[in-house]
């Protein structure tokens, strides 16, 4: 099974209003791919799209045989209620979810997996702890221990290193290189252009339509960031249906 | 009030099956309050209770005081208004809790307007409040059935409704298991609300499960244990309310309430989860 999905003509939105416009692309199965563009530049809900949670108005996505559970998808701003009475433990092992489903039990190995899920992103010593007394930084590394146990094929990362401080970024980062080793395919929205420059081999521009595509070399130069910073207006509620809608560009 | 009320509930014949009847509500209602707590939903189990009220109404000019009949009468009306008013949610703007808002004020509206019409205020005042003195061994089998069938049904559904709770999102892109379990949930929210009103009326009914689910909450921390407490404090206010309604005379579903609502002021009070004392009394601080 393959971890390469492809984008046909794809075109996500809300209400009618596109906020991801005809894009077009594949990502290989094993790619290390940064999404960058302005705020409202459509990252997100290209994310969403990918997770299944909406609906292209147009177009599609081709998963290639990739199970949706095979999928870890990480939102920017996580709707996690923090005030829930649940262990850091238990939380990170919510991560099994797909492999025990309702009943199946807990064996030796899997609390050893839970546990060095936990230690591998610092959280050793935690595992006790209500999830609402972690810090932002600490609740971003939880996250990140639940999505090692989810063992996915294709990891979606929306905005991951915001708001939280270098050591912890550094540390997630150097996660999501192991990722990237074991050959999964990872996207990761970012804003940090020296971290993607360090880090991604590719990387998209976006701004609601796609600006470059790319060695991430090619695509962050000075004219395609001023093109993309022009392109992304407020949606036009007069907008007329788009005129390209019927007639698909080639992939 | 003297030392034989306390044994009350043991010795009288009808207030012994008013006990059983508590006791046993306890198990199957405090789980689901905490749930209904934990979702932010505590209101919305209000609204179901007054929801049910038009079905045990109809059941009632069907058949009297026949509590079989109000009871099925009850799980319908109940289970119609939710899947309506979450029917309502998906297919209009409108969001779950107004539409909610909107049925169950129908319902009670209509329940009462049946029931009067063609009852006793006596009658009404029954069905609103209930009457332990009414519980037959009919009654009891129905609660005891009630209350295995959600204990069955929430340990089915625990994990999923767990996560449900905790990280809507991460089950939605995982699946389609949220969305059932939310649902297998609110019916069974239904059901609990109808076996408790047989002992303390489709207005209090709801008393069994949030007032000790948020008792609970001020002595842990931990999701079974937030259970057990919840349990726990159930079934004392359930012999207390029923000894105070024998001191005092007092329709049942009103004592144990007010009687929930004490532990649960005590609990605000002196709880070590977030307890007043705590809060503004919290001792010296740690080294780390």
């Amino acid at each position: 099974m393959s971890a390469r999905i492809t984008f046909r003509d794809l075109t996500l939105g809300y209400d009618r209003h596109p906020a991801v416009h005809h894009l077009n692309g594949m990502v290989e199965e094993g790619a290390l791919l940064a999404v960058v563009g302005p705020n409202g530049a459509g990252k997100s809900t290209l994310f969403r799209g990918i997770a299944g949670l909406l609906k292209p108005l147009s177009g599609g996505i081709d998963y290639a045989g990739l199970d949706r559970r095979h999928i870890a998808y990480l939102p920017q701003s996580a709707d996690i209620d923090r005030d829930f009475p649940i262990s850091v433990f238990d939380f990170v092992a919510l991560g099994l979810w797909r492999r025990k489903g309702v009943f199946g039990g807990f064996k030796a190995a899997d609390h050893h997996a839970i546990e060095d899920a936990i230690s591998t992103v610092g959280l050793s010593g935690f595992e006790a702890r209500p999830i609402g007394t972690l810090s932002g930084g600490q609740m971003q590394r939880m996250l990140f221990a639940r999505v090692i146990l989810q063992n996915a094929r294709l990891i979606v990362l929306d905005e991951p290193f915001n708001a939280i401080d270098s050591k912890t970024a550094a540390d997630l980062m150097a996660l999501v290189r192991e990722w990237h080793s074991e050959q999964r395919t990872v996207l990761a929205a970012l804003h940090d252009f020296e971290q993607v420059r360090t880090h991604f081999p590719e990387t998209l521009l976006l701004a609601r339509t796609p600006v470059a595509w790319g060695a991430t070399r090619d695509v962050l130069t000075a004219e395609h960031l001023a093109r993309a910073l022009q392109m992304c207006e407020a949606f036009d509620d007069a907008a007329a249906p788009c005129a390209d809608a019927d007639t698909p560009q080639a992939a | 009030m003297t030392f034989s009320h306390f044994l009350t509930p043991f010795t009288d014949d009808a207030m012994r099956r008013a006990l059983v009847a508590v006791v046993v509500l306890s198990f199957g209602s405090a789980p689901i309050g905490v749930f209904l707590m934990l979702r932010r939903m505590s209101l919305m189990g209000d609204a179901m209770s007054h929801a049910i009220l038009p079905g045990v109404a109809v059941a009632f000019l069907l058949s009297g005081m026949n509590r079989i009949m109000m009871t099925i009468g009850g799980l319908i009306a109940g289970l119609l208004v939710a899947v309506l008013s979450g029917l309502m949610t998906r297919v209009t703007d409108m969001k779950e809790d107004a539409s909610l808002a909107v049925f169950y004020l129908v319902s009670l509206a209509l329940g009462v307007t049946l029931v009067t019409s063609h009852g006793s205020s006596h009658e009404l005042i029954e069905i609103l409040f209930g009457d332990v003195q009414k519980i037959d061994a009919g009654a009891l089998y129905l609660i005891a059935f009630n209350t295995t069938l959600t204990l069955c049904a929430l340990a089915v559904i625990y994990r999923p409704l767990i996560m449900e709770c905790v990280d809507p999102l991460f089950l939605r892109v995982a699946g389609r298991a949220g969305a059932l379990a939310h649902l297998v949930f609110l019916a069974f929210v239904v059901v609990s609300l109808v076996s408790a009103y047989n002992a303390l009326g489709t207005l209090l009914a709801v008393g069994m499960m949030i007032l000790p689910a948020g008792t609970a909450r001020f002595w842990s921390r931990d999701m079974s244990r937030v259970i057990l407490v919840a349990i726990l404090s159930a079934i004392v206010s359930g012999y207390l309310g029923l000894v105070l309604s024998s001191a005092a005379g007092t329709p049942a579903g009103p004592s144990v309430v007010l009687m929930a609502g004490a532990i649960y002021f005590l609990s605000m009070v002196f709880g070590p989860a977030g307890g007043l004392v705590r809060r503004f009394a919290p001792g010296r601080h740690l080294e780390a």
